[in-house]
């Protein structure tokens, strides 16, 4: 249980940090909270060549508005972006992310380069259709960072697979605000607290001028390779328990030694009931008190 | 590869400033106990599971194990054996004594360290916030049910003391 051997690189600066990784090709690795990777190190599932420390990038360690949403830095940890309450649908997936200490570390960005399909903030970000900023080396000195902005469907392209290639830092993610007249909730299953749930769902509600339904997302967790994103804006009209039925019928999840594949589907289709009831009562007292 | 490199790492350790060489890898779990003796902190799963290693890093709970000491380097490190003062032991460390909150000792220093941070942050927490305070730490002798007792003891016992 001790992690192999790599190259440690702490840039200061982020144009050391890209030149570093740029160096490092596919062998490199970002350290971040290390509150995934430091197990996967210790368990030697992965054995990167380098490892570029971002800790000490403070110019990364940011949270705050945007026109239309929330950006938050690489290097802001999970405790902090529970703690500004910058979003209301990430403060309320953050406290279900592991425990309060391992939160102290762990980053909301670093989770979603990491993409663990059961995990909660890819899933959230998927939902709110954000996206995540990459910044690549410029190949040359004194030149800005190319920076290109993916979106979350795009972003999320397999379990523990990113569209960030080697070379490449993800450097903050755009967290959408909620639309007007919206509400949001975040239910799952896990078989003790703070482990990864066996399903989840995150949903979104957006209700029209009159209150009826006009939007109804979802998204899915641990029951894809990729948080899995349902739009049942149409089925919501016959009611909630279709919509999550709905859901429920979009899922496939795989058996494996926590969960039978029924079971899962099950879950969905409760958790999605659940969640779109909550999250229809908070937009409709929004609406109310709005 | 040649032989691995070595970086100097020094930590303010209970106040103490301590320092040693050491690989990228080590981690601070290690780190402490190998190279600085501490072996307060103690080591259960190595995969930031079981909450054993939960030390202060400039006054916030973490996992050693799950921290290269590297990391770190010119922080601010509080251990179990920091956890006392001139007086003797804190009230978070007479409260576990006083309310039997261990049993074999074992997960012990990170329920310390851990219920040290909560306390300082949530003077007076309620039932839900403790268990939710040190549900990243695992107790195989307790219950949890006198562990959950010695944190409110010790919230009274820092309120009285103050």
């Amino acid at each position: 249980m001790k992690p192999p051997p790599f190259e440690y690189h702490s840039p200061r600066d982020l144009a050391s940090a890209l030149a570093a990784l740029d160096e490092a090709g596919a062998g490199g690795k970002v350290l971040a909270g290390g509150q995934s990777l430091i197990p996967l190190l210790n368990m030697r599932l992965a054995a990167p060549a380098h490892l570029v420390d971002i800790n000490r990038l403070a110019e990364l360690d940011h949270v705050g508005a945007e026109p239309g949403g929330v950006r938050v830095g690489a290097l802001a940890r999970h405790s902090r972006v529970e703690r500004s309450g910058a979003h209301p649908l990430l403060t309320r997936a953050l406290r279900l992310v592991a425990h309060p200490v391992i939160r102290n570390r762990g980053t909301v960005v670093g989770s979603l380069v990491h993409a663990d399909p059961a995990a909660e903030l890819p899933a959230v970000l998927a939902v709110l259709g954000g996206s995540v900023r990459l910044a690549r080396h410029p190949g040359g000195p004194g030149r800005e960072p190319l920076v290109r902005e993916v979106a979350a469907r795009d972003f999320f392209t397999g379990p523990l697979e990113s569209a960030a290639e080697p070379g490449e830092l993800a450097v903050s993610a755009f967290f959408p605000d909620l639309p007007p007249r919206s509400g949001a909730a975040f239910h799952e299953v896990a078989r003790r607290h703070g482990d990864y749930a066996l399903a989840g769902v995150c949903a979104v509600v957006t209700l029209d001028e009159a209150g009826a339904v006009a939007v109804a997302r979802a998204a899915c967790v641990g029951v894809a390779p990729v948080p899995l994103v349902v739009d049942v804006s149409e089925q919501a009209r016959a009611g909630w328990p279709a919509a999550a039925q709905a859901v429920r019928q979009a899922t496939e999840p795989e058996e494996d030694i926590h969960a039978s594949a029924d079971y899962r589907r099950h879950l969905v289709g409760v958790l999605a009931e659940r969640a779109f009831e909550q999250a229809a009562r908070e937009a409709t007292e929004g609406q109310r008190h709005g | 590869m040649g032989r691995e490199r070595r970086h100097q790492v020094s930590l303010v350790v209970n106040g103490v400033e301590r320092g040693a060489e050491v690989p990228a890898r080590r981690l601070l779990s290690d780190f402490l106990r190998h190279d600085l003796g501490l072996t307060g902190t103690h080591v259960g799963c190595e995969h930031g599971v079981c909450g054993c290693c939960t030390v202060l890093l400039d006054g916030e709970p973490v996992r050693s194990c799950l921290t290269f000491a590297v990391s770190v380097d010119g922080r601010a490190v509080t251990t179990v054996e920091g956890l006392a003062g001139p007086e003797g032991m804190s009230p978070v460390q007479r409260a576990f004594a006083e309310c039997h909150g261990l049993q074999c000792g074992f997960c012990t220093p990170g329920f310390l360290c851990t219920v040290t941070a909560l306390l300082a942050e949530n003077p007076a927490p309620t039932d839900e916030e403790v268990v939710e305070g040190i549900s990243g730490n695992l107790c195989r002798c307790t219950g949890y049910q006198n562990i959950v007792k010695a944190v409110h003891r010790a919230a009274e016992l820092i309120a009285e003391e103050s």
